[in-house]
């Protein structure tokens, strides 16, 4: 155990990981305290930051040790799981129903095409005429690109899976709806899967312009109202937070898909 | 085959053609095909590359419709220009480059026919599948995923998937290709005692005739494409066999007989080639 811990501890790995970090944050040092190139003024060097974030008595009223930093973290949460969960329920089961259905797919997909480059901030003036509400506006925003990314990747996963899997599935005797759930939904977990990343990541991305377009609160809110009051060093460590909560998501869709891909784990030797 | 007093499943391929997209390239895969298949009858199929072998077992399987002709099973027309053909659990196919489900393991992959045709709950038909794998010396891989096996033993595995549904024909394309000859020696000897164990219909596409000779009560040999029967080998070899008798002269003399047939074959898909080319 402890052994393990110590191969852990002075693997390559974590050592190139720390040095990519400190490499980032001597570049940023140098760039803000000993060029002071005119361009970077009002930028915070990397010390200034971390003491704001970690300060019991922060100038922006935000640090880890304020109840504020923990409300806008909820807040943020709150929109973007909500969002993702609604994209994730919705997309997949659109995606799955088109890769298996031509009828539908024919009907859909050109309107998909057509919705989907559309930008997230682009929806924010019919979302706040539609919908009752800013709270539901800065979810939709946050949703609708998520949603899209979703459902081309569930499709993109349908149409992967090898035409064998359904010929050998109608010889066994299945009928369509065991077709359905033994080879379309698990034979595309795997792309589905990898979509769920990539959506997340858009969820968070767009959440952030909805919330300081139209919202109150939250993390992207409070990085724009930062922006006014020369909060620079909150700025810089809201963004930071936004990044590990980002992290945390994808390893947590990393590891519900493990689970749920026994197969695909164990192929890979795990 | 005497053990069983009524084996079903004779196939009678009837001039059956088949033109692949008749309204544009028109390739012409089968052309007035005829022979039959005895019930309980071991048929080997061999031919040169893109004669129209998979194209036969996909219409026999009911994936795919034929252009003319008739198929009929037990003297019942199961494909024809007019009706349109479905597969069913009396026809079960293995395939070219296997179609076990990645993501069942061994065991759900083989009771996924009985329990999807409601003929059996899941916990009985799991016990008759370990059963069965442990009659072929594979009882400790049930809880396995596919992609954990060796080829050979997934090999067996679906042909397992396939024989639980006690289809009257099993039909099976090229399924040792890329198997070591050791391994191969193995399947054969799993396929033999499968196959004595409840003789049925089977249609086996292979390009080695050893295991053509080896295995066949007969060997169809197909010509170039269009696919037709070029001649057929029957094998009066006793069964089961062992793998020594591919030393008798009688082996050797079949074995020269059906090398003839397919260089004639093979030469004039080569020359075909050739002018396509040029
Ligand atoms: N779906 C298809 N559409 C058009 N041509 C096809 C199709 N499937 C097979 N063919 C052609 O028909 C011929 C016979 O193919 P096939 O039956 O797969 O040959 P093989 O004897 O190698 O199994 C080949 O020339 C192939 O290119
Ligand atoms: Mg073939």
């Amino acid at each position: 155990m402890m052994n393990q811990l110590r191969t852990k501890i002075l693997s390559p790995q974590l050592f190139r990981a720390v040095a990519g970090v400190l490499i980032f944050l001597s570049f940023w040092y140098l760039l803000t305290e000993v060029l002071k190139l005119p361009r970077f003024k009002l930028i915070p060097d990397p010390v200034s930051v971390i003491k704001e974030w970690v300060s019991f008595d922060p100038m922006s009223g935000r640090s880890l040790f304020t109840k504020e930093y923990y409300i806008d973290i909820a807040y943020s949460v709150g929109r973007t799981m909500a969002a993702f969960t609604f994209a994730t329920v919705l997309g997949v089961t659109l995606g799955l129903l088109m890769g298996w259905n031509r009828i539908l797919y024919d009907f859909t997909f050109p309107l998909v095409e057509i919705l989907r480059p559309m930008p997230p901030l682009s929806w924010i003036p019919l979302a706040v005429l539609i919908l009752p509400g800013v709270e539901f506006a800065v979810v939709y925003v946050t949703f609708i690109a998520a949603f899209f990314a979703t459902v081309l990747n569930t499709l993109l996963g349908v149409f992967s899976i090898d035409r064998n899997y359904f010929l050998a599935a109608r010889c066994l005797g299945s009928k369509p709806k065991d077709i359905f759930f033994n080879v379309v939904v698990p034979g595309s977990l795997p792309f589905i899967f990898t979509g769920l990343q990539i959506s997340m990541g858009i969820a968070w991305m767009s959440l952030v312009a909805g919330e300081i377009i139209s919202g109150q609160r939250g993390l992207g809110y409070a990085i724009y109202e930062g922006y006014f009051l020369y909060q620079f060093p909150q700025v810089i460590s809201y963004m930071f937070t936004l990044g590990i909560l980002g992290y945390i998501s994808s390893a947590a869709i990393r590891a519900v898909g493990r689970r749920l891909m026994a197969w695909e784990a164990r192929r890979r030797g795990a | 085959m005497t053990t069983h007093d009524k084996i079903e499943g004779a196939i009678s391929i009837r001039k059956v053609t088949k033109i692949y997209d008749p309204e544009g390239a028109r390739v012409m895969a089968m052309k007035d095909c005829s022979f039959e298949m005895g019930a309980g009858e071991f048929t080997i199929i061999v031919g040169p590359s893109g004669c129209g072998k998979t194209t036969l077992l996909n219409a026999i399987a009911g994936f795919d419709t034929i252009t003319s002709g008739e198929i009929l099973l037990d003297g019942d027309t199961i494909s024809s220009s007019l009706k349109q053909i479905k597969p069913n659990v009396d026809r079960m196919v293995v395939f070219q480059n296997g179609a076990l489900f990645p993501w069942k393991t061994v065991i759900e992959n083989i009771t996924y026919g009985p329990v999807v045709q409601d003929r059996m709950k899941k916990s009985a038909a799991a016990e008759l599948a370990k059963g069965m794998l442990h009659q072929v010396g594979l009882g400790e891989i049930g809880d396995k995923y596919p992609e954990e096996l060796s080829s050979g033993v997934q090999r067996r595995v679906e042909i397992l998937r396939a024989l639980i549904n006690q289809p009257k024909v099993v039909m099976l394309d090229e399924p040792f290709r890329g198997l070591d000859a050791v391994a191969k020696t193995v399947m054969h000897e799993f396929l033999m005692e499968v196959f004595c164990a409840s003789p049925r219909t089977m249609f086996f596409i292979t390009h080695d005739l050893d295991e053509a000779i080896f295995l066949g009560h007969k060997v169809v040999i197909m010509t170039t494409r269009p696919a037709q029967v070029k001649k057929i080998v029957p094998v009066a070899l006793p069964w089961p066999r062992e793998h020594h008798i591919m030393n008798s002269r009688e082996y050797l003399e079949l074995k020269q007989e059906v090398l003839e047939a397919v260089h004639e074959e093979a030469k004039k898909a080569f020359e075909a080639g050739e002018r396509e080319l040029a």
